[in-house]
């Protein structure tokens, strides 16, 4: 695949002035549109952490209660935003605290900036106080990085930070400064990175490949689409929208593309993998093409790669060349911007529609309906379940809100069940599946999103994994609605043990602590619910409150998410019970 | 394409920056493949080193390799060939006891008939130099190893492909 091409950069330039470098770091911010980062300050990052005092009317830093929520705000942030989310930490432990959200950044390619302060550059492999060498350790899990011994190379090194992060298939980078060239004075200018000449982000849409992908999808009588993140990415909705409405195509998506078109939109079919709909993936292996749009076959979407759509000519549409091929076999690989390819494929179809086709996904959603959803949604017994929880919150926020999850069980039912009406409304962590990312990351998207109602919800297990955001919540008086649905159980691992393990729950239940005691230790209002009658009323308090909320629902002990794919088996081999 | 293991080598041209080797090694460590050799060296345009990387895996997994190897924003392009498709040299030294030389004269025959060459004497010791074909070095390292060796070192591979590879046009805009 011959897809780099080189490009050359071009500059503007601008006039210099004499500057300390940690004045640099906040210029270079101020110069790439950043008015807010989520950090922590230390001792070799404190020159910057000076100059913000200076600058604090023109970029707001939010102090989280750990490095690690640092990263997943600014995750919260750019991912509701579409911006780049800029975390900052000290060194040694500050920096190795940013890890898991920059390891998560990675893999659910988003934009992130990290900045790290680092010993002054003499001590530099001397195992100095709180010296770690970040970049190799940040190395395999971000898209670029580098570290900066000089002043004079501040600019270039963020510059080309915010470019890289950014564009292409976005991701995180790290900048690691040392405490020296934060102090060292040079003559600054700043220009903005227009191009790195070994990077080309946006392959070249081969018209020829969109054109034989037509062709497929034209002749075709069973056509399935397949969508992920890469249309939100791409800012491609519309796009999208118009290629399955005028091909008249069932279409899923993954689980970091639910809401590119509506949950409630016709010809979406709902979510494929692990615990996806039973549908999608039952008929994934009936297709006779199967259309992935920015998305990357991972084994939670596939399941067994053996049997994973061996009947059908697979078109993929990606915009990283290492993608394709890469797990599933394609016939056609259009490489590209999704804006661009599909606003390309779009001409090119014909209008159809496919009602037997069609008519077999509505059969199995009656029986998906019948054996699961019906007692998910409408439950007879006693104990709540987490559904209903989720279609309270839809009929309240009739499908408006932005739900950011942490990961488990609740992350599953809330992605089969919350009603994404816009995009970029369900904040997850999909490809590293973080627990602990749900409070932090929806104290980033409030912050970007003011005026969309954001609610966390998270399991007891993932919630308590970075509560102290709560006092992040408190202090900077976030109005994220927090909701725990609470199990006592770390209830996916258990749900395992229970199906594959015998019921042997090794240290997975667990012994809470008084949920609305410690919310209210923060100030924030807080309420139980343990009973269904409950349920309605405490919902509406919560969304009708103005500022930060917490409601805490216990739910049934032994709740499953179904269907399921075990692992390792067929998408056609989806249990239901 | 083939799905039997067989000897690759990886050219990856990449701009001339720190910590390029540690993301292109963790590449491989990360999907356990040895990397049989490795050498870098500045290559034929100013500022863009090459990275010449011999592996022992199937072609479909070759593909994909060289797949996540561009994807790094500093490799400029990265290129895989088997062992037909290039000339290839690697080069090792051998040091040796000076007596040998006076005591087995079987030892120079061996030095002149594999084209070998003595880079230096002294009372204790002599050191032999040898670039080749991998079998070369193997075979000459077998013809020493009876008389003692006292040190032995070998490069990595550095190779150029018999066909022209595009980096040379795609570089070229690089001078412009």
């Amino acid at each position: 695949m011959d897809t780099k091409t080189i490009k050359k950069e071009t500059n503007t330039t601008q006039t210099t002035e004499r500057i300390s470098g940690s004045e640099a770091v906040i210029r270079c911010l101020l110069a790439e549109g950043v008015d807010i980062l989520y950090g922590y300050p230390g001792g070799a990052i404190m020159p910057v952490y000076d100059e913000l005092y200076k600058y604090q009317d023109k970029i707001h830093h939010v102090l989280t209660r750990h490095e690690q929520g640092a990263t997943h705000s600014a995750q919260g942030y750019a991912r509701i935003s579409g911006k780049v989310g800029v975390a900052i930490a000290t060194s040694g432990p500050g920096a190795t605290n940013l890890i898991t959200g920059i390891a998560d950044a990675q893999i659910d390619s988003t934009p992130m900036v990290c900045i790290t302060g680092q010993v002054a550059s003499h001590l530099l492999g001397s195992d100095a106080f709180q010296e770690t060498d970040i970049v190799g350790i940040s190395t395999p899990v971000t898209k670029w990085n580098c570290q900066v011994t000089k002043a004079s190379q501040i600019p270039e090194a963020m510059a080309k930070a915010f470019y890289i992060a950014r564009s292409g298939r976005p991701g995180p980078v790290l900048v690691d400064i040392t405490k020296d060239a934060q102090f060292e004075e040079f003559d600054f200018k700043y220009e903005k990175c227009k191009g790195v000449r070994s990077y080309i982000p946006i392959p070249k849409l081969d018209q020829t490949l969109v054109e034989a992908a037509a062709k497929l999808i034209n002749a075709a009588k069973k056509p399935m689409i397949v969508w992920g993140q890469g249309v939100i990415l791409g800012e491609a909705e519309a796009e999208f929208k118009a290629v399955v409405e005028k091909a008249g195509i069932p279409s899923a998506w993954t689980i970091l593309g639910a809401g590119a078109i509506p949950t409630t939109h016709p010809l979406n079919i709902g979510m494929v993998g692990m615990h996806g709909n039973y549908a999608p993936n039952v008929l994934t292996n009936d297709c006779d093409v199967l259309i992935a749009i920015g998305m990357r076959f991972d084994d939670r979407v596939t399941g067994s790669l053996s049997t994973y759509a061996k009947q059908a000519k697979v078109i993929h549409f990606d915009i990283d060349p290492a993608e394709i091929d890469k797990n599933v076999k394609t016939d056609v690989a259009v490489l590209g911007d999704s804006k661009e390819s599909l606003a390309a494929l779009l001409p090119l179809l014909e209008e159809k529609t496919y009602p037997e086709w069609h008519q077999k996904f509505k059969d199995l959603y009656a029986i998906e309906y019948e054996k699961v959803i019906k007692h998910d949604l409408h439950p007879t017994k006693e104990g709540l379940t987490m559904a209903e929880v989720l279609k309270e919150i839809n009929i309240q926020t009739k499908g408006d809100a932005a739900i950011v999850t942490d990961v488990g069980q609740h992350q599953m039912i809330a992605c089969r069940y919350a009603n994404f009406n816009k995009t970029r409304s369900n904040i997850t962590s999909g490809g590293l599946g973080t627990m602990g990312f749900g409070l932090p990351a929806a104290i980033g998207a409030k912050m970007a999103a003011p005026d969309r109602e954001v609610i966390s919800i998270s399991g007891d297990g993932g919630y308590q994994m970075t509560i102290q955001e709560l006092g992040t919540i408190f202090q900077q008086k976030t109005g994220v609605k927090i909701v725990v649905l609470n199990n006592e159980f770390l209830g996916m691992v258990r749900q395992w043990q229970e199906l594959f393990f015998d019921r042997r729950y090794a240290s997975t239940e667990m012994t809470n602590p008084d949920f609305v005691a410690i919310a209210k230790g923060y100030f924030i209002e807080a309420q139980k619910v343990t009973k269904r009658e409950e349920l309605k009323d405490a919902v509406a308090k919560m969304i009708n409150t103005d500022g930060p909320y917490f409601l805490e629902v216990c739910v049934e002990k032994e709740g499953k998410v179904f269907p399921m794919i075990p692992t390792g088996a067929s998408v056609s081999e989806v249990r239901l019970e | 394409m083939s799905a039997e293991k067989q000897l690759y080598t990886v050219s990856v041209y990449t701009e001339n920056n720190i910590g390029l080797l540690n993301r292109i090694s963790a590449i491989f460590q990360r999907r356990h493949i040895n990397i049989e050799s490795l050498n870098t060296s500045p290559s034929e345009i100013e500022s863009v080193s090459r990275f010449t990387i011999v592996i022992n895996m199937t072609e479909d997994n070759v593909k994909k390799i060289i797949g996540q190897i561009e994807k790094q924003v500093e490799v400029i392009k990265a290129y895989y060939h088997t062992e037909d498709e290039i000339i290839y040299q690697e080069s090792c030294i051998f040091k040796m006891r000076s007596t040998l030389l006076f005591d087995e004269r079987q030892i120079q025959n061996i030095i002149k008939e594999s084209n070998a060459r003595i880079v230096t004497v002294n009372r204790e010791f002599f050191v032999i130099e040898k670039s080749g074909r991998k079998e070369e070095i193997e075979l000459l390292h077998r013809e020493l190893t009876v008389f003692g060796i006292m040190q032995f070192t070998r490069s990595g591979r550095i190779a150029v492909s018999k066909e022209e590879m595009k980096i040379s046009t795609m570089l070229e805009a690089f001078q412009a």
